[in-house]
């Protein structure tokens, strides 16, 4: 929607939050923008904006109750049968219709891979612009506009977004970028129920099956510990000590490209450029040299730590703690002593 | 099928600079190349109309040497491509691209399906491709790592997500976005390369595609980049343990424990 004058500027307000469910749970990252919504609409000073969670899904008229613990002013709830399996299409046709009805101000959700692929299909049904995978939101001081921060080439440039004129200001953005608020068990707010168009439902693509966590432990978005193998674990029975390492660090199994193109781990746990980026506290990377491509994919991990033998390899140079050594010897002794206690 | 493939000149590099006085990121001597993620799209392309007949367009909208990427479609087994270059399209965001992208997809017509990268490797947006599929009022998929089924009306998918995958059926005209795990690129032939070296490559314009410049370029795009800025350097210095194997362990899992608890 295009801002025309400075007048109608003033029909946008709130802070829109998208919920996201995982196999019927809250996404974590779902309180966490709750929390980044609260303090932007704070600083929105002028517009009495409010924290709206908008909570679309089968069963969505039972779970609002919660968001009001974490920030939530207003609750909006489409309860309807046809959002039981994640449908982008009717996702889509039913938020970009609320978003033209209510207009908000600011609209944002996870860049999880499923918020990358519904907000895209909003901001072009509403007209407005888009930013990905922000690690920063802010308010300008003065403009009132949304400054939306985000990493691009992998992480080489870091790039600050602003949308002027149309309407809301929408983003993805990354997951443990900011903190989800302390649950406030007493907190309250209205409840809207909204529906979806017979029209709506009506799509052309349907979702026959959804999995969730087949691949066993913990996934890799989620983990604070990650423990990466790459070529130097030589075969899969490398990984069953790497996985044996994350376990015992209640971690996940992460791999470099050229480990998952040699067939001995499956592409989900591939971290980099052509794989996930991931940020957990501490990202062990085991027999990886650390080739850019790599790189861009864990660099802004908390804590670095490396094991190769190849004390020249570039991931020991951006490691934290660089241990020189033959994976086969150091591991199992790592092992040995986290079960030890 | 006529499928549409949408290719993307990237460099082949992300290690960028910035010119500290324009403030935009300097081109000159960095390799460009064809978008890693486009490479599985063509190639996606090219099987299913191994299978079923018609024809791959590899389709790119960027400057006079994004011809270079298009060659190289051609040589990954396109059957024709298409540059979309005007001056009216400099300065896209992801709403700018998937408009302007989809006007072209209309202009050629009759498409079935239109396949892209789930990235490219500059901006690292993912919004094109749903994009697309938005303009065009087209369903989508994205982050589509297999294919399982395909006919002429319409392909079964799996699609990735954080915890695990989805399948589902699409009907056609459709959009897909795809990660590398859907196939393996093959090498282009000796004598595809040749030819594509020497055909002549249609260059589309704004008016041509019928594509409204309110919509396009710098002008139709709801984002700006205000600043851009290198990424603070990690400060720290690197703790080397290098003596035996045990002794290494012992002093990691000591700092280990010092971080977390275990
Ligand atoms: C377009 C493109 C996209 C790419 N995307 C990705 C991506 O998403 N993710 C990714 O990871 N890569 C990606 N790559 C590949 C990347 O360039 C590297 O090839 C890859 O990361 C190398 O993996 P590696 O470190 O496991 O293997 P290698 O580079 O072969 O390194 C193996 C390391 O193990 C060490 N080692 C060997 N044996 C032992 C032992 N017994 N004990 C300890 N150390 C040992 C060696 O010293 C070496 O440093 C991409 C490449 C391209 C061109
Ligand atoms: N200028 C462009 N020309 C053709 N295809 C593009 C262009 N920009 C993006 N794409 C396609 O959209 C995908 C995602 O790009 P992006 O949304 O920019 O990350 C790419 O892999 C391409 O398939």
């Amino acid at each position: 929607m295009i801002l025309r004058d400075s007048e109608n500027s003033g029909t946008f307000k709130d802070v829109w939050v998208l919920a996201e469910f995982a196999g019927g749970k809250v996404h974590k990252v779902t309180y966490e923008l709750l929390g980044a919504a609260k303090k932007l609409s704070d600083k929105l000073l002028r517009k009495k904006s409010r924290v709206v969670c908008l909570v679309l899904g089968e069963g969505a008229g039972t779970k609002a109750e919660k968001f009001f613990h974490y920030c939530a002013d207003v609750v909006i709830t489409v309860d309807d049968s046809s959002l039981k399996t994640f449908n982008d299409t009717v996702y889509a046709s039913v938020i970009s219709r609320l978003v033209k009805k209510y207009k908000p101000e600011i609209l944002i959700s996870g860049a999880t891979s499923r918020g990358r692929s519904i907000m895209p299909r909003v901001a072009v049904l509403v007209e407005t612009g888009l930013t990905a995978d922000c690690t920063g939101l802010n308010i300008e001081e003065g403009t009132g506009l949304l400054l939306q921060t985000r990493p691009a080439y992998g992480g080489n440039i870091i790039a600050t977004i602003k949308c002027e004129h149309h309407r809301p200001q929408m983003s993805t953005v990354r997951q443990g970028v900011f903190k989800a608020p302390v649950p406030d068990n007493s907190g309250t707010g209205e409840v809207i129920e909204e529906i979806v168009l017979e029209a709506e439902k009506k799509t052309r693509i349907s979702v026959i099956e959804e999995s969730f966590g087949e691949d066993k432990g913990i996934n890799l978005s989620d983990a604070d510990i990650i423990v990466t193998g790459g070529r130097g674990v030589k075969g899969p029975k490398g990984f069953d000590m790497i996985a044996e390492l994350a376990q015992a660090l209640k971690g996940a199994v992460g791999a470099s490209r050229a480990a998952v193109d040699s067939g001995w781990i499956s592409y989900t746990h591939q971290v980099g450029q052509t794989g996930r980026t991931v940020q957990p506290k501490i990202y062990i990377a085991c027999g990886v040299s650390g080739q850019i491509q790599h790189l861009t994919g864990m660099q802004s991990s908390g804590f670095i730590i490396a094991i190769n033998k190849d004390a020249e390899a570039p991931i020991m140079k951006l490691a934290d703690v660089a241990v020189v050594g033959d994976l086969f010897e150091v591991i199992p002794e790592i092992i040995k002593l986290l079960k030890s206690g | 099928m006529k499928i549409v493939v949408c290719v993307k000149q990237v460099p082949g590099t992300t290690n960028v600079s910035i010119d500290p006085e324009t403030k935009r990121l300097i081109r000159e001597g960095v390799e460009i190349v064809m978008n890693p993620f486009d490479a599985y799209a063509l190639e996606e392309g090219v099987l299913l109309c191994e299978k079923h007949g018609g024809e791959v367009i590899a389709l790119s909208m960027g400057p006079k040497h994004a011809e270079l990427t298009l060659r190289e479609a051609l040589a990954y087994g396109a059957d024709r491509v298409i540059l979309l270059n005007d001056r009216a399209l400099g300065g896209s965001d992801t709403f700018a691209t998937s408009y302007t992208l989809s006007q072209a997809i209309r202009k050629i017509g009759d498409v079935d399906l239109v396949i892209c990268g789930k990235q490219a490797i500059d901006g690292d947006t993912a919004q094109v491709g749903p994009g697309i599929a938005a303009h065009l009022g087209w369903p989508q998929a994205a982050y589509v790592s297999g294919l399982i089924k395909s006919d002429d009306s319409g392909l079964t998918v799996e699609r990735m997500h954080e915890a695990g995958n989805d399948t589902c059926v699409i009907k056609l005209p459709a959009v897909l976005t795809v990660l590398k795990d859907i196939n393996t690129p093959r090498m282009p032939a000796l004598k595809r390369r040749l030819s594509s070296g020497k055909a002549e490559i249609p260059v589309w314009s704004a008016s041509f595609i019928k594509a409204d410049t309110a919509k396009t370029g710098l002008n139709g795009s709801p984002t700006r980049v205000v600043t851009t800025r290198k990424p603070a350097a990690r400060d720290k210095h690197t703790i080397v343990l290098n003596g035996n194997a045990a002794g290494s362990a012992s002093k990691l899992v000591k700092i280990l424990r010092s971080r977390i608890k275990l």
